[in-house]
């Protein structure tokens, strides 16, 4: 294998697990509670702005700038995420799972609307660059510059997913299955759905802006048009994908879809006639929207589901087959 | 049997009750609109004491237990647990002041194990904490041990041993009720609320029920009964309160209750004289 090639997967490896990341953040909140977010680019966006703001040098006229290191400029992503979580739960948790969804995109879209127009925060439509990334000084070295990054985010990634598996084993988790099985008898049983849902929302919107700053930072440079709800479906698809619930499932999901992704471009691109790549490069939605569904019809479940649980499926797809949804409760409009 | 009181604190709380009625509810009121599903309803619970409540459909019985129980909240009256005022605290708050309840259509968490749903009753759990779960993991794995240990007896408790690493989905409807009976003594209540506990039951399995009703009440539970089955009544409750329209309509003991007339007549309506038609 060539080292050009091998930089290449590495490259390819670490912004899957920095979608990875994200998708984590996803499964908190949907996978093991049932909370439908349909928001997750704002949540990213949060994070990866407000870890450049933290890490990149002054520029004038522009808030932040405050050159700090890289690993506060993540703690700062994981609590900004957190809190700004925290407070969308608190106000929308106890809406009905189609009522969060719309609730929660529109907060995304005005997320992305104030990142575009805050100019004198957020640099506007230009963005913020000369973010720093980890491991800069090989930038000129591609293939070790490509590994310690990849290392770095493999080590993210699985201290991330050993701190969810303890928590998914632990009263906590428990508590949070038993909710989204039956919101009414577990309130009976002396539990808060309101309270778990809200710090499993909080905790999942954390994980995402971690996962926004970890990208922010591997790429050096961020823009709003990167927070479009294109990222929001591609993170929904790479859990449905891999499996809700589950993960091990999750990353998973976020390698392969991320690999159908890379792959579709290429395919393009190679296909597609010099004057079209533009438009063609939308058969990469295409693709993925494909996939989406065959997983949806042929395993629900996903490629690793959730052990020992029933099936779920989303809101919509109850309606449309007709069968009862798993996620219970007295969620109210 | 085992032994399910790990620490006999249902015993403790009741036998601790004093003078008070362990459970008292007095002027309760709800209403749906027009409709006053319950009014003015009030009834005292004993410490060790089954009572029995009885009525004909839509006499607001399970309205009665809801507002007991805080999934709805009273219009007027006053609910009181050991002499503490509770009508305004949360349903999630009720269980861990020591008031349990049971479903009429039993809401076992289907997709979880048998042993994982007896679990998750468990009160005051350090692990319940995010933070708490890294911060003090010896004392979280200590406190699991012992829930482990105890949810095994209670399951063993109402005869589903040999189903506890099932999913609760597997259960018949009698045994889902039996669930729930382990469900709530999980979280050690002074008094339960049990809501139709015979409704759907094949006789054999109605026995059992019955029978752990008796010991759940040996170790100091009182029991606040809804039921139909006169004959499971008949059997548990040393007295029995009938509803009718929201209201008490007749109390006392079971021989009293079912020789009353205002009685027979809200089950089946006016009873005409012999020879009239």
């Amino acid at each position: 294998m060539s080292l050009e090639l091998l930089a290449y997967c590495a490259f390819f490896l670490t912004v899957a697990l920095t979608y990875a990341v994200i998708v984590l953040g996803l499964n908190v909140q949907w996978g093991q509670t049932g909370l439908f977010n349909v928001g997750v680019a704002g949540f990213v966006a949060v994070g990866a702005y407000a870890s450049a703001l933290l890490t990149s040098p002054p520029v004038e006229g522009r808030l932040g700038g405050f050159e700090l290191p890289i690993v506060i400029g993540w703690l700062g992503a994981f609590v900004a995420s957190g809190v700004l979580s925290a407070l969308i739960g608190w106000m929308t948790i106890r809406l009905r799972a189609d009522y969060l969804a719309i609730s929660t995109f529109g907060i995304a879209v005005t997320i992305q609307l104030a990142v575009l127009n805050l100019e004198g925060v957020t640099g506007g439509p230009f963005g913020i660059s000369l973010i720093p990334r980890p491991f800069g000084e090989l930038a000129g070295q591609s293939l070790a510059f490509s590994l310690a990054n990849l290392a770095l985010l493999v080590a993210v990634v699985f201290g991330l997913y050993l701190m969810l598996q303890h928590l998914a084993r632990s009263p906590w988790g428990r508590v949070l299955r038993a909710i989204r099985e039956d919101e009414v008898a577990a309130e009976a049983l002396g539990k808060s759905p309101r309270r778990f849902r809200i710090e499993a929302f909080a905790l999942g919107g954390a994980i995402m802006g971690l996962g926004g700053a970890a990208q922010a930072h591997f790429i050096g440079f961020i823009a709003p048009e990167n927070y479009l709800p294109m990222l929001t479906f591609q993170v929904w698809a790479m859990l449905i994908v891999g499996g809700s619930g589950n993960n091990r499932g999750a990353i998973l999901g976020a390698l392969l879809v991320w690999a159908l992704w890379a792959a579709s471009s290429a395919v393009v691109e190679a296909l597609a006639p010099a004057g079209e790549q533009a438009r063609a490069a939308s058969l990469q939605t295409v693709i993925i929207g494909v996939a989406l569904c065959a997983i949806l019809l042929f395993r629900p479940q996903g490629l690793l589901p959730e052990p020992g649980s029933a099936r779920r499926r989303l809101p919509f797809l109850h309606r449309w087959r007709g069968t009862p949804a798993a996620t219970t409760g007295s969620e109210r409009t | 049997m085992q032994s399910v009181g790990s620490n006999g604190e249902g015993t403790a709380r009741a036998a601790n009750s004093g003078p008070f009625p362990v459970l008292s509810a007095t002027g309760v009121s709800r209403r749906f609109g027009g409709n006053r599903a319950v009014d003015g309803m009030s009834l005292d619970l004993h410490a060790g004491e089954i009572v029995g409540l009885i009525g004909p459909n839509g006499a607001g019985k399970t309205t009665f237990f809801s507002l007991i129980a805080g999934s709805l909240k009273p219009d007027a009256g006053e609910i009181r647990l050991k002499g503490e005022r509770i009508e305004r605290q949360p349903a999630a708050r009720r269980l861990s002041m020591g008031l349990g309840r049971t479903f009429q259509i039993p809401r076992p968490f289907a997709g979880m194990s048998i042993l994982d749903n007896v679990m998750a009753a468990a009160q005051n759990q350090t692990g319940e904490s995010i933070l708490r779960n890294f911060l003090q993991p010896g004392r979280v794995r200590a406190e699991e041990r012992a829930a482990r240990e105890r949810a095994k007896a209670l399951i063993d408790f109402v005869t589903l041993g040999h189903l506890v690493d099932q999913p609760a989905r597997v259960l018949s409807g009698g045994q889902r009720k039996l669930l729930e009976l382990a469900r709530v003594m999980m979280a050690e209540p002074a008094v339960i609320l049990l809501d139709e506990p015979a409704a759907g039951v094949n006789p054999a399995l109605l026995d059992v029920i019955i029978d752990r009703i008796v010991e759940i009440n040996r170790m100091g539970v009182s029991i606040l009964l809804i039921e139909h089955n006169m004959d499971m009544i008949a059997r548990l409750c040393g007295r029995i309160v009938v509803m009718a329209s929201g209201r008490e309509l007749a109390a006392g003991t079971p021989a009293q209750i079912m020789a009353n007339r205002e009685v027979t007549e809200a089950y089946l309506g006016e009873v005409l004289p012999e020879g009239s038609t």
